[in-house]
């Protein structure tokens, strides 16, 4: 080929990658699509395409925007090579990130190294916002030690004293684990036992018949809801009847799925509310009703789809420059979202006062205060 | 320690050894036939389990809830459908592979596993989430102080060893067993005979298939769970038991599923951390193959299968 040509081939390649069209924003969804907490993710991204959907209908507004969908398969590496990826490209303004905590943990250096403003819908580990000075990352929901505390005080109070404790050994585990224990510390419980397991461990026999020795009242399991499923149903064959008690992380259509009726009477605390009852919650589930999709939002759907809607109003106030969209994610101050108001603090943590808590009650996960369990009506075990 | 409690790790040990003993037969069948190492077998357990769960389902759609006509068509369906699978498998990629060298073969099977795997994942409804396996036998349970056995776990153990038992005597006594183990000694002169070489490796991969479906389905009846990737430790530790008991031999899978099993249960009375016992149980392998490098039940050529 002519070397002329050549250049003439290059420059017209450049050309075509910088000539995307300047009025269409990108925004990377970042979340687990695959693997054992996929469901959780695929709501977070229904969600928050319905952000982008909803706002690009929207005469009103400034840009166009583009979902650009990344699958972090819940795997710090996998996580860090997504990210970095939508981080590299110049045209992705902000991510929308992480419903899992070990993932968020390896992403975040990623996005301060590249400036890019990042908001977390789910992930629950403090040191993700507080264990860093990174201005670039914010979380709209709430973290671990808040949801702990409510359950330390709140299980107390319905009389339990001795509990055994199964984590996984991520860091999400670990610092439910550690967090927990604090709380309960502070309340006069005692724990009895404690076993770290590895997050895709199918057996647990081994642990149960040694927590079953241990008699608790109460067992407590931090961790995710793949072996959440498979601890419920084998505490069951082992004929144990303590109190399960999770944590946000099994706060899932697919836990009550996979467990069946054993689900019945499980115990676990959210931050923020059931979307039915956050302020913006009838609008957000009837327009993702309406749009047909085919999962549901799950959990922390409602705050991607609060976390999206934040970042794309930072970009309209602002325009597509990621320091001037940190800037201004930074200084959000009782913005009106559909989890209620969000305000950062100087981590970007949002400082969510609401914890839920929640009973499996007929296959479904109730308010406590809403549940038959609250009147009296049903009994969970009850200390021997 | 409490007899009690005892009794319970004792008791999970036992229908562990089962169910390891199932996946290990297979393996140990495709090497003596072929002198394969088939590493897609642990999918096939976990894939037998879905069949399993779909027929299940497509019964419930129907509006049948029989438990004992639910299993024997979960049973059935499983078996069948893996033991089609297996044959397809010999038939289109281990048999043309044969003449080259082994490693391609394992890599062949090992993707093949891995396909299987995310086919599940994606293409079953939900295939990504846990799902609850039907409890189809009788969950009644006798309680002997801190004893719990209910009476699956029990039937589990006993149609385990059934099948197990079937399968050897099936090698031991069928002109097909005899088939097999005529192939395995020397396919050349098995030929020769007049045995059909490509009909018993055939025959052979869909046995060992059937047998990890079976597996597939009690592991689901034990857990009351399955999940896509179920398949992937399941098939480490069938291989693991099969080495352990001398790859070829049928005894020795065995021998070696329950030896891993106890192994494991051993670990986790042992230690105080319970997540040390499979460190511990493979350790134990480590040393085994150390001691006895072509497995417990060493393989002679003439006892192969």
């Amino acid at each position: 080929m002519h070397p002329g040509a050549l250049a003439l081939f290059f420059v017209l390649l450049l050309g075509g990658c910088a000539d995307s069209p300047t009025d269409t924003v990108k925004i990377a969804f970042i979340g687990p699509l695959t693997g054992g907490v996929a469901a959780n993710g695929l709501g977070g991204r229904n969600s928050a395409d319905l952000a982008v959907r909803l706002r690009n209908a929207d005469p009103r507004s400034r840009h166009r925007y583009e979902l650009v969908v990344l699958d972090d398969e819940c795997k710090p590496n996998i996580g860090v090579q997504v990210a970095t990826k939508a981080a590299a490209d110049d045209h992705v303004i902000a991510a929308v990130a992480h419903y899992c905590s070990a993932v968020a943990m390896g992403t975040v250096d990623v996005y301060h190294k590249f400036g890019m403003p990042a908001v977390v819908w789910g992930a629950v580990l403090p040191d993700v916002t507080y264990g860093n000075d990174f201005d670039e990352v914010h979380r709209v929901n709430g973290t671990m030690i808040n949801q702990n505390d409510v359950a330390a005080r709140f299980m107390t109070a319905l009389g339990y004293r001795r509990w055994a404790i199964i984590h996984d050994t991520t860091d999400y585990g670990k610092g439910h684990d550690k967090y927990f224990s604090e709380a309960l510390a502070a309340q006069g419980g005692t724990i009895v036992g404690r076993f770290g397991v590895t997050s895709d461990q199918q057996d647990f026999n081994a642990e149960l018949t040694k927590i079953k020795e241990l008699k608790p009242e109460v067992l407590y399991f931090g961790g995710l809801t793949p072996i959440g499923v498979r601890i419920r149903s084998q505490m069951d064959r082992l004929g144990m009847n303590t109190v399960f008690q999770g944590t946000s992380g099994i706060v899932s259509a697919a836990y009550i799925e996979g467990a069946g009726a054993l689900a019945e009477g499980t115990v676990a605390f959210r931050e923020g509310a059931p979307a039915e009852r956050l302020p913006g919650g009838a609008m957000f589930l009837e327009a993702y009703a309406k749009q047909g999709y085919g999962d549901p939002p799950e959990a922390y759907g409602p705050f991607a789809f609060a976390a999206t809607n934040l970042v794309i109003d930072a970009i309209e106030a602002v325009g597509p420059n990621r320091r001037r969209v940190v800037k201004q994610l930074n200084a959000t101050r009782d913005y009106a979202s559909a989890v209620g108001p969000i305000t950062f603090d100087d981590h970007g943590q949002n400082t969510v006062p609401i914890i839920s808590k929640f009973v499996v009650q007929d296959g479904r996960w109730v308010i406590w205060e809403d549940s038959d369990y609250a009147r009296g009506k049903r009994k969970l075990p009850r200390p021997s | 320690m409490d007899p009690g409690l005892l009794g319970q790790y004792l008791l999970n040990g036992l229908v562990l050894g089962v169910i390891y003993a199932m996946v290990a037969v297979g393996f140990t069948l495709f090497f003596g036939v072929l002198d394969v190492i088939k590493f897609s077998h642990g999918d096939v357990v976990m894939a037998g389990a879905f069949v399993g769960l779909a027929a299940y389902a497509g019964l419930e759609h129907l509006g049948l809830h029989s438990p004992l006509l639910a299993l024997a068509l979960i049973v059935t369906a499983a078996t069948a459908a893996m033991a089609l699978f297996g044959a397809a498998a010999a038939r289109y990629l281990v048999l043309p592979l044969r003449g080259a060298p082994p490693l391609n073969t394992l890599l062949a099977t090992l993707m093949l596993g891995l396909a299987l795997r995310e086919a599940v994942r994606l293409f079953y409804p939900n295939g990504s989430n846990p799902k609850p396996f039907p409890r189809l036998l009788p969950v009644e349970a006798i309680d002997i102080g801190n004893f719990t056995l209910r009476y699956d776990s029990a039937i589990i153990v006993l149609g385990g060893l059934a099948a197990i038992f079937a399968l050897h005597i099936f090698i031991t006594r069928s002109r097909l067993g005899l088939a097999i183990r005529a192939v395995a000694q020397d396919a050349e002169t098995a030929r020769v005979m007049g045995i059909d070489f490509r009909a018993v490796v055939l025959a052979t991969f869909a046995l060992g298939s059937a047998l990890a479906a079976l597996a597939g389905v009690a592991n689901g009846l034990y857990y009351s769970e399955v999940n896509f990737s179920m398949g992937l430790l399941l098939g480490v530790i069938g291989f693991s038991c099969a080495v352990v008991g001398g790859l070829g031999s049928v005894l020795g899978a065995i021998l070696g599923g329950f030896l891993f099993a106890a192994l494991q249960t051993a670990g986790a009375v042992w230690f105080a951390v319970p997540a040390y016992k499979d460190v511990f149980a493979f350790a134990a392998v480590i040393l085994v193959m150390a001691w006895k490098p072509t497995g417990l039940i060493s393989e002679t050529p003439a006892e192969r299968v």
